[in-house]
């Protein structure tokens, strides 16, 4: 299967290579008769990485650990669901899968585009081709996942214990496909460089891969917050280590795309500015993979590290150099068509929402290099931590907040003072009203009342415009509230599903304010004892060690110790935190010992156990427990999130965004096919 | 004033914070990352780097690990090949922080005058043995 997996490996480079070349040539040379043959490249490359892909799982499956990656990453034990997500597990594997979904959605961007942008298809061919060739070499030239060992082991490593997780089975695929989406819009704007055809149409045709490609990212992100959660047992889920501000900064580029994009199809403006975000963005992506990948930065993450960064290295010069060159002589093209009118328009505040957003992207990305700057400027390496981030990502996130609920209230091009009371006043009134409310319950943190009120502001905006396109609908049309609710949103998927998308921003907002509320403590007990803790809700927690048993399960020896928990005198159940000991199938031990955390959750707060070890072979033991606030709410944030997203890129009602608004001042109703933040 | 005069404003007022809040942030917040050679370097030449708090990256040496169950006590040495330094840290470690081979550790705290390392906060991590072994085994 190697043999099949490396031949279809070195067919995937020929083919990409070339759509590469005849695709550029044809674009250059302005030969569109050569465009025939570089689409059937896309499906050429998807077809044989396709093949590559089933090679590796099927030596996967079957046990085959002559196969140097299969004998690092699975063993005889493994269950059969981590079977196959051990696929991605290691760095080959990795990129072999990057490939593979670049391939495929290659493939299927030349299959479902409208025949509208025809003649802007082989470039794009063009372009995801040198990708998928960047992949393919740095995988065949340096990191081979069908590399073969001088021997057989009996049995492979396994999979590392951290990565058995479920959470982790769909963290990393999330993540690569909103990665790896990104490409297909970036094939699109160069191909719109290169082609001189730089009208707003293109813009139209990579809509759904930027918001697919947004989406993907925003799962993958939470995930990898689950995951961290779940499994790494300190009570937190966002550490600002390099790997997680690698996720984050596309997905803010991306998100400021997303909103000055429309700004393009509405109004004609902002072309240079949403060409080089684009650009921003993809290189964002490869950039996340090379800080990954080579070590250059210090990350509590254990990747493999290689000389494969240095790939990407040059590729990311590579890219840059090329890209805004193209823009660079393509400038006099891009003059925008409109002005702006007025600070008091939703231009302005998609602007100012931009701005704040590639801002705070671009203080992660100086925080994450900071240590390789200081070192090459003043010769000595200073790093910044969480304190930094936090410092200067709060003030600017609840600036952002304030945004979400201005931007999509006021008028294209100007808002009248009428307008404005009229769009303003109850969502004001609902921010006051929060902010009094906690104020007065007894929350005292600055930040976090007016992260909360703001909140409440924002919330106050989506009902208000949810509430009066059902009014309007059920004036119109005589319709029930389910129903009008239902064709309000169906109607205008792209509005009412992004203010759902508002939403569950807000609920992540409101979750990582209740951070601020976390209560920690430390604990050593011996069987019988107690120890209590104080909800910042007011309630108080009392834990009973009741003992730590010992067992062997599938691939592992398990101490788990348990906790009776009661809650202000009245039972609550038990929890219980383990230590692990994967072993392989000969009972021989594989990894370190890993810890599962025990979270016993509800609405308010996640009370969070890690057994962290017995004293003396005794049944004494310490204990780090915590009462974190809103965390549920975290992932009901993202199960929001996933719905409006979901209802946003639904097929069809897309149409509409065409229409550019040209006509004087106008006030917006709640049936207008505006389109929110 | 004109709308793009205003806006032009707005958007100087969320650079120039943007900027500041990062010179702000890191000047407060800023620690400096040492490997223990240039931490013992830096504390012979200039005594008041006892007081300042920091960061050193380096491998923990094998065997060196003694964990106090009671006190959740770990003293252990790390070392970058040339300069050892022990470190003595009270609090939960990582599953990642193990008397394995080539863990890279980390460390946040205080060189304390007694020259012992008192860390506030570990973190681990464990490089790529299982690959690193395998390539062995392989040549």
């Amino acid at each position: 299967m190697t043999l099949l997996g490396e031949f279809a490996l070195w067919m995937a480079l020929l083919a990409g290579l070339w759509g590469a070349v005849i695709g550029f040539s044809g674009a250059w040379r302005r030969r569109p008769e050569l465009g025939t043959t570089t689409i059937r490249s896309a499906y050429a490359v998807c077809a044989a990485m396709i093949v590559a892909s089933i090679a590796l799982w099927k030596g996967i499956l079957t046990h085959d650990f002559n196969i140097e990656y299969v004998a690092s990453y699975t063993s005889r034990n493994l269950p059969d669901s981590y079977l196959i997500t051990a696929f991605w597990a290691g760095q080959k594997g990795s990129l072999l899968f990057w490939g593979t979904v670049l391939g495929i959605f290659g493939a299927l961007a030349q299959a479902l585009t409208s025949r509208r942008y025809r003649d802007l298809m082989p470039t794009v061919a063009a372009v995801t081709g040198t990708v998928v060739v960047f992949f393919v070499a740095t995988m065949l030239f340096s990191a081979n996942p069908f590399e073969r060992l001088s021997f057989t082991p009996a049995d492979g490593n396994g999979l590392n214990p951290q990565l058995q997780n479920p959470g982790m089975v769909i963290h990393p695929p999330m993540l690569y496909l909103g990665y790896i989406s990104i490409t297909i819009p970036f094939a699109f704007a160069i191909a719109a460089l290169l082609s001189r055809r730089l009208d707003s149409g293109w813009i139209i045709a990579i809509r759904k891969w930027t918001l697919l490609s947004w989406f993907f990212l925003s799962i993958g992100i939470t995930l990898g917050m689950w995951w961290a959660y779940v499994e790494l047992g300190w009570g937190g889920y966002w550490a600002w280590d390099p790997v997680e501000n690698a996720s984050l900064l596309p997905w803010l580029t991306m998100t400021a795309f997303l909103h000055s994009v429309m700004i393009q199809e509405k109004r004609g403006m902002l072309k240079r500015w949403n060409l080089g975000l684009i650009i921003a963005t993809f290189m964002l992506s490869i950039f996340g993979t090379f800080i990954t990948r080579s070590g250059v930065i210090a990350s509590v993450h254990s990747f493999a590290q290689s000389n494969v960064g240095y790939f990407f290295l040059f590729f990311l010069v590579l890219i840059g150099v090329v890209s805004f060159t193209l823009l660079y002589t393509r400038w006099p093209d891009l003059e925008p068509e409109a002005k702006l009118e007025s600070v008091a328009s939703r231009e302005a505040a998609f602007l100012f929402n931009n701005l704040v957003l590639v801002g705070i992207a671009f203080s992660v990305l100086w925080g994450t290099l900071f240590p390789i700057l200081s070192e090459a400027v003043r010769g000595v390496k200073i790093t910044v931590g969480p304190p930094f981030f936090n410092r200067v990502n709060v003030p600017l996130g609840i600036l952002l907040l304030a945004l979400t609920g201005i931007g999509p209230l006021i008028a294209w091009r100007k808002s009248s003072l009428a307008n404005l009371k009229r769009q303003f006043i109850w969502p004001v009134a609902t921010g006051v009203a929060t902010a009094t409310t906690l104020l007065v319950l007894g929350m005292r943190d600055g930040m976090a009342l007016l992260a909360l009120g703001l909140v409440g502001f924002v919330a106050g905006t989506i009902w208000q415009e949810f509430h009066r396109g059902v009014r309007a609908r059920m004036r119109m049309h005589g319709e029930a509230i389910p129903m009008a609710l239902v064709y309000l949103v169906g109607r205008n998927r792209r509005r009412y599903g992004g203010y759902i998308v508002h939403a569950g921003i807000l609920i992540y907002f409101a979750a990582f304010a209740g951070s601020a509320f976390k209560v920690t403590r430390e604990a050593t007990l011996a069987p019988g004892e107690t120890a209590e803790i104080r909800s910042p809700f007011g309630h108080v927690y009392r834990l009973t060690h009741l003992g730590v048993s010992q067992y062997q399960a599938l691939n592992r020896f398990v101490s788990a110790a348990t906790l009776q928990v009661e809650i202000d005198g009245r039972p609550a159940g038990v929890i219980s935190s383990e230590k692990r000991q994967h072993v392989d199938s000969f009972g021989r031990k594989t990894f370190e010992p890993s810890t599962e955390v025990g979270i016993r959750s509800s609405l308010r707060e996640d009370l969070y156990v890690v057994y962290a070890g017995s004293i003396g072979g005794t049944e004494r033991a310490n204990f780090a427990i915590s009462v974190n606030p809103l965390i549920w709410w975290l992932w009901f944030g993202g199960g929001v999130l996933v719905v409006g997203g979901l209802i946003t890129m639904w097929p069809g009602g897309g149409r509409t965004a065409t229409r550019t608004i040209r006509e004087p001042v106008r006030i917006p109703q709640p049936a207008e096919e505006a389109v929110p933040a | 004033m004109k709308a793009g005069h205003k806006f032009f404003l707005g958007a100087t007022v969320i650079v120039v914070g943007v900027g500041l809040l990062i010179t702000e942030g890191v000047r407060s917040t800023g620690v400096y990352f040492f490997t223990p050679t240039e931490l013992v370097a830096r504390t012979t030449q200039d005594p008041s780097f006892h007081d300042v708090g920091l960061k050193v990256g380096a491998k923990v040496v094998p065997g060196t690990i003694r964990r106090d169950d009671e006190t959740m006590q770990i003293d252990f040495e790390m070392s970058d090949g040339v300069t050892g330094v022990p470190v003595r840290y009270r609090g939960l470690v990582p599953d990642t922080f193990t008397d394995a081979n080539d863990i890279e550790v980390i460390v946040e705290g205080k060189l304390g005058r007694d020259g012992i390392f008192h860390a506030t906060e570990v973190l681990a991590k464990c490089g790529s043995r299982y690959e690193s072994e395998l390539a062995e085994a392989k040549a």
